[in-house]
């Protein structure tokens, strides 16, 4: 090994693109094992909140538990219906698969490595339009469900496949905007520029409370996860778009789901947990690059995605399915509007700040923290009160509701009086 | 008469979805770190059987080793699954001995009336269930199979000691 470059890798090509496909090769091999050991961290967080033990006899603890699923599910038959479209029922989970997988390619998940041939920073592509690619590539997934919905020629398939078109393009949008003011914050797109500024600003779950919420539940219903898992939903749709899949296309849009958490996982750590910044020092993002800085930010960036991906679980095991109303109702007159007016609040702001002489550092992360409590407090006292999940009767006029009433009261009076005069009464 | 509709009168004004949340996530962790799991382990530990399970047939043997039965034929008879084939047969003393006791567990509903009726307590229902077997013939037990098991055999419920004791 020769004396460590401080130049970046891409000004020697040759290094660059033996870097970048070694980077290909490795990250994705350590991202799909993460995935299926996912899948075993499910049924265990399951087990354990239903007082079970969980999967625990192949390999010590269970740990080959994803390794028998993968094999059992290669072993089994395939079967595609007769009456489907069968080039775009096998091109469905293909395009499911692979959408899960890209958007991870723009995720920065330690500080730079140096190398003898220049400093490697840490994510597969370090693209100028960053966050946009990734919002442009979540909304092909739902391409991959409504496909397989549409393809399987199965009314339950249509209908989930329907329901998740209807719910992603609902939730892309509360998404999209509730990103705006971190993009805002940091001045840029890139996801390097957005963990730069959160080293040097705090963290925009402090700066950006709001936004944080609104990406938390956009993000849920993004990767069709409990309570927002209205397009497989067991009990009303058999197993919504993949009712006719078998075997390991099946396998594909599972691993899908799970690539899908794994991916907005890393994001939400990116733009509101630092990313791969550790807390309270700044040694890990002044000076020069080294291997050990690599490995702890690699580790405080693994500690914060896992954080995320533990709460999905937990999340799923303890509250049930939204009504699709109630579905749709949260995403278009709560997150939406919420986060129009917060990318408005959160502009002036930052505005009135700049034109005030108040740059990064703790006194804006300050002002905005106790801004955000105040926004929050205020949400959770108006909406938070019947109105955030609301009861079926809640679209009907106050008028129409006390109609129903009365009718209904008119009504029992009647049959008590009818039981009465025929001596049936209870 | 027309169809009406209950209106549930919800008190929509006290209902909080985000406090409900937040205590259901904390009910939920606590069973996630509560140690106590309610799974048996099943074949390293099993639970334990009730005096009174009626499982698979066991044929009591006197102190030569022999069956005990006398092919009586009372338990063929009383038998409502019509399993059990006796073939009986005498010797020289004129003692009754089962030339041929199958019993077709199978068929078998599993009632215990071969063992209440039994004048001899040599056949019974036995305190047991692991029963795999690889064909569906090795589910027809011989007299030799019956005599040859060794686990508990069931407690019957008598009417002059309703507790059992």
């Amino acid at each position: 090994m020769g004396p460590m470059l401080l130049t970046p890798i891409s000004d020697n090509p040759t290094a660059f693109a033996i870097t970048s496909a070694i980077k290909v090769l490795v990250f994705f091999g350590v991202y799909l094992v993460t995935v299926a050991l996912l899948t075993l961290a499910e049924r265990k967080v399951s087990a354990w909140i239903q007082d079970r033990h969980g999967p625990n006899r192949a390999g010590p603890g269970g740990l080959l538990q994803p390794a028998a699923d993968g094999l059992k599910n290669f072993m089994k038959e395939e079967l595609s219906p007769g009456a489907g479209n069968s080039v775009l029922f096998t091109l469905a989970p293909a395009i499911a698969f692979c959408t899960a997988l890209v958007s991870w390619a723009v995720i920065p998940f330690a500080a730079p490595l140096p190398t003898p041939w220049g400093v490697m920073s840490f994510s597969i592509a370090q693209l100028p339009v960053g966050f946009i690619f990734t919002l442009a590539i979540s909304s092909l997934g739902v391409y991959g469900i409504t496909i397989a919905g549409w393809s399987s020629n199965n009314k339950y398939s249509l209908l989930g496949g329907l329901r998740s078109s209807a719910q992603m393009i609902s939730y892309e949008i509360a998404m999209g905007l509730s990103i705006i003011p971190v993009l805002l914050l940091a001045g840029n797109v890139t996801m390097d520029a957005i963990v730069k500024q959160q080293t040097s600003g705090g963290w925009n779950v402090l700066n950006l409370s709001v936004a944080f919420l609104t990406f938390l539940i956009s993000a849920f219903a993004e990767t069709n996860r409990l309570p927002f898992d209205l397009p497989e939903a067991e009990s009303e749709l058999v197993a919504g778009y993949h009712t006719e899949y078998s075997s390991m296309k099946f396998s594909m849009f599972f691993i899908a789901e799970y690539a899908n958490m794994l991916t907005t996982s890393g994001m939400m750590a990116t733009l509101f947990l630092g990313g791969w910044d550790i807390p309270f020092t700044s040694w890990d993002n002044t000076g020069d690059p080294s291997v050990l800085k690599t490995l702890l930010t690699l580790l405080s960036f693994a500690l914060k995605a896992g954080f995320f991906l533990f709460l999905y679980m937990w999340i799923r095991w303890t509250l049930p399915r939204f009504r699709y109303d109630q579905l749709m109702s949260l995403g278009w007159k709560f997150l939406l509007p919420l986060s129009l007016g917060y990318i408005v609040l959160i502009a002036t702001v930052l505005l009135v700040l700049q034109s005030l002489g108040v740059h990064r550092g703790i006194l804006q992360t300050g002002i905005l923290f106790v801004l955000n409590l105040a926004v929050l407090l205020l949400v959770f006292r108006i909406f938070d009160r019947g109105r955030l999940v609301s009861p079926t009767t809640s679209r009907m006029s106050t008028s129409a509701l006390l109609r129903l009433k009365m009718q209904d009261r008119a009504a029992s009076t009647l049959v008590a009086s009818m039981q009465a005069e025929s001596g049936l009464g209870d | 008469m027309a169809i009406t509709v209950k209106v549930m009168d919800r008190p929509v004004e006290q209902v909080s979805y985000v406090r409900a949340t937040l205590s259901g996530l904390a009910h939920t962790f606590r069973h996630l770190v509560d140690p106590h799991k309610v799974t048996t382990q099943y074949p390293e530990e099993t639970e334990a059987l009730s005096k009174r399970w009626r499982g698979t047939h066991r044929m009591l043997t006197n102190e030569e080793g022999k069956a005990k039965c006398v092919a009586c034929g009372l338990c063929p008879t009383v038998c409502p699954a019509n399993c059990i084939k006796l073939v009986p047969g005498e010797d020289e003393e004129g003692n009754r001995f089962p030339l041929v006791f199958e019993i077709d567990e199978f068929r078998c509903i599993f009632c215990g009336y071969c063992q209440e009726v039994c004048p001899e307590e040599a056949i019974h229902v036995g305190r047991h269930y692991e029963n795999a077997e690889y064909s569906r013939d090795g589910f027809v037990y011989d007299l030799e199979r019956l005599t040859a098991q060794t686990h508990p055999v069931c407690e019957m419920w008598d009417p002059a000691d309703p507790d059992g004791e």
